[in-house]
């Protein structure tokens, strides 16, 4: 119900920010493309064709074609589809574990906290791209590993995130009224504290999800992450380098895809931070 | 699940058994010599230096509070009297002394087993609005303590949850309302409503109208008197304004930095104060008609991280002799119900 009404809203402030309209738009745009727009194409994302190598961007094939003879946006659109699929996995299971650690270290306090906090320091203290680097030289290689990898590299972020609001959200009277009435300390957490802290995680989520994309890209585009021939932007990248003098669209037009992505994730994740923050909100509506 | 509901059905058909074994004369609630002390500073600095120092903001507290007896806490900002009503509500965990409810003493008593102790103590907070969860409606806010004490069938309520408005003065037609859809007048409401559908035989008012607009604070005042003599319930109504107190209260206890140091009937009070500290409260009263908060009580505060002999009144007293440096005065009954922490009452 609670969350009925918090999307109503922001449906209606939605119209009046136009960078979160705009992102809105560019990754419903993006969604639907990767949803439905695989089973519209009338080629095959793995299928090579050596009647059709390298073939300059057509009305026949808009994003030409690879080496293979491949179309390429239809890879693209595939490549997206997993990219996409990966980092949400990714992100997902960062944001849940980290959540959970970054609640249960503000509402435990004490030698839990101090361990957990500690940790996540650890992780922290790593570049973003070098821990990832350094998780699938530790995991090995495949789709199972980049998500895991993705899910470490999220779980401070999401873990202190947590932390810091639960600690402001605790000493708030209505958590003190539950805790009079009985409640247990699991429900409080779950019913009277996670609500109230979802906002920005929410836009962290999103945030999130562009850079795990980029992630997943990277760690492709080295041979780290997702093999070929499984389309993924980062695979895709690799292979229209090595022989980009030759077909330029390859590299350019998949690099312009993932751009295109990540820019519209961006946008929606900066404008929701300035929808669901009151302070911002009373500006922009005056 | 079944194992537990039958656990705590046994429970609570010892506690039946318990309350009916006390006796009619007993207090409700005994609270005796509580301290609550909160850490100074935390981390490397504190753990560098002495070790850490304390803040006693309740230092051995006694009072009683009987059955259907309206008892007030008076006293200047940081006085200690919201700490002493979050400490009975176990919000704060008391450092020593002991809290004792219908003849149960509750004072170190872990979570599960207190949870059959809540329903019987409740809390009104100074501010409504941050008092209701801001994303559960009045409907989820009333209904969360029905179903987890399992006052009712769940069938009933929804009827329950519309005689707690009623009762509290708001019709039904706000229960899909969302606290900021509410005045402030309209969640205190709410929030008594949502206490009192325990039926709790204690609750701890804290300052339950000084958020609120003076036009609805009589409204509020009112509603806590009529549903107090309707229902009998004990209260502690904790707050700044003296007049409030009078108004609302049978007893009144008068906090210093911590200590309790006077306490007696309303109109004993009212008549006959005998500390310095209850005099001066009662003479801001008088001239300006203004309430204590703040610095009309003249004369040099007291520093509650560094002094720790002597009267807490010492640096304010107009009657101080050199007797009152070495120790805080021991709590005396100078008459019946009424209790007082001063050496020189009698010079008075």
């Amino acid at each position: 119900m609670a969350t009925l009404a918090t999307l109503k809203g922001l449906g209606r402030e939605l119209r009046h920010n136009r960078v979160a309209l705009g992102g809105f738009a560019i990754t419903s745009f993006v969604l639907v493309a990767i949803v439905i727009g695989p089973s519209f194409s009338p080629y095959d994302p793995t299928l090579m064709d050596f009647t059709a190598i390298l073939q300059p961007p057509s009305w026949a094939h808009p994003f030409g074609t690879n080496s293979f003879g491949i179309d390429v946006l239809t890879r693209v659109l595939y490549g997206a589809r997993n990219s996409f699929m990966i980092s949400f996995a990714g992100v997902s299971l960062g944001a849940i574990v980290g959540t959970l650690i970054g609640m249960t270290s503000a509402y435990m306090g004490k030698l839990f906290d101090a361990v957990a906090m500690r940790l996540v320091d650890l992780l922290f203290a790593f570049p973003i791209f070098v821990l990832a680097l350094m998780l699938m030289l530790i995991l090995g290689f495949g789709v199972q590993n980049v998500i895991v990898a993705i899910a470490l590299v999220y779980i401070p972020n999401f873990a202190r995130m947590a932390r810091n609001t639960t600690m402001v959200v605790k000493s708030e009277p209505y958590v003190q009224a539950a805790q009079v009435m009985g409640q247990p300390r699991l429900r409080i957490m779950v019913r009277e504290i996670l609500p109230n802290i979802a906002a920005p995680l929410f836009v962290q989520f999103t945030v999130g999800l562009a850079f795990a994309i980029i992630i997943e890209a990277g760690l492709s585009f080295i041979g780290l992450g997702v093999q070929p021939p499984t389309p993924s932007l980062g695979v895709m990248m690799a292979d229209g380098k090595d022989y980009f003098h030759r077909g330029p669209w390859v590299l350019t037009l998949t690099g312009l895809a993932l751009m295109f992505a990540i820019l519209g994730l961006n946008l929606l994740g900066d404008g929701l931070r300035d929808l669901l923050d009151p302070r911002l909100r009373r500006r922009s509506a005056a | 699940m079944w194992e537990e509901s039958a656990t705590s059905a046994a429970f609570c058909m010892a506690m039946v058994e318990k309350a009916a074994q006390v006796d009619k004369n007993t207090p409700l609630l005994s609270v005796r010599e509580l301290l609550v002390r909160f850490k100074l500073g935390d981390g490397l600095a504190a753990a560098l230096s002495r070790g850490p120092s304390y803040l006693k903001a309740v230092d051995e507290v006694s009072f009683d509070v009987g059955r259907g007896e309206v008892l007030g806490l008076v006293g200047e900002s940081g006085s200690g009297k919201t700490t002493i009503g979050k400490a009975i509500l176990r919000l704060y965990e008391p450092q020593s002394g002991s809290i004792v409810v219908n003849g149960v003493d509750i004072t170190r008593m872990g979570d599960r087993a207190l949870k059959h102790y809540r329903r019987d103590l409740q809390m009104v907070f100074q501010d409504p609005l941050s008092s209701l969860n801001p994303r559960h409606t009045v409907r989820t806010s009333l209904r969360t303590p029905l179903l987890l004490h399992k006052i009712c069938p769940s069938s009933e309520v929804e009827q329950r949850i519309d005689e707690a408005l009623t009762r509290a003065g708001l019709s039904p037609v706000f229960k899909p309302r969302y606290p900021h859809e509410l005045s402030g007048g309209q969640l205190q409401r709410v929030a008594i409503a949502r206490a009192l559908t325990m039926s709790p035989g204690l609750v701890v008012a804290d300052e339950p109208v000084s958020k609120l607009d003076v036009s609805v604070r009589a409204q509020i005042l009112n509603l806590f008197k009529d549903l107090q003599a309707k229902f009998g319930i004990s209260i502690i109504f904790i707050t700044h304004d003296l007049r409030v107190a009078r108004y609302l209260c049978h007893r009144i206890g008068v906090m210093y930095f911590g200590k309790l140091v006077e306490i007696a009937s309303v109109e004993e009070l009212f008549t006959a104060p005998k500390h310095p500290y209850t005099k001066a409260l009662l003479g801001t009263l008088g001239a300006e008609g203004e309430n204590l908060d703040g610095a009309q009580v003249a004369g040099e505060a007291f520093n509650p991280a560094a002094d720790t002999t002597g009267c807490r009144y010492y640096a304010r007293c107009p009657m101080r002799v050199d007797h009152c440096k070495t120790a805080h005065p021991p709590t005396e009954t100078i008459k019946p119900g009424h209790d007082i922490a001063c050496y020189e009452w009698r010079r008075s």
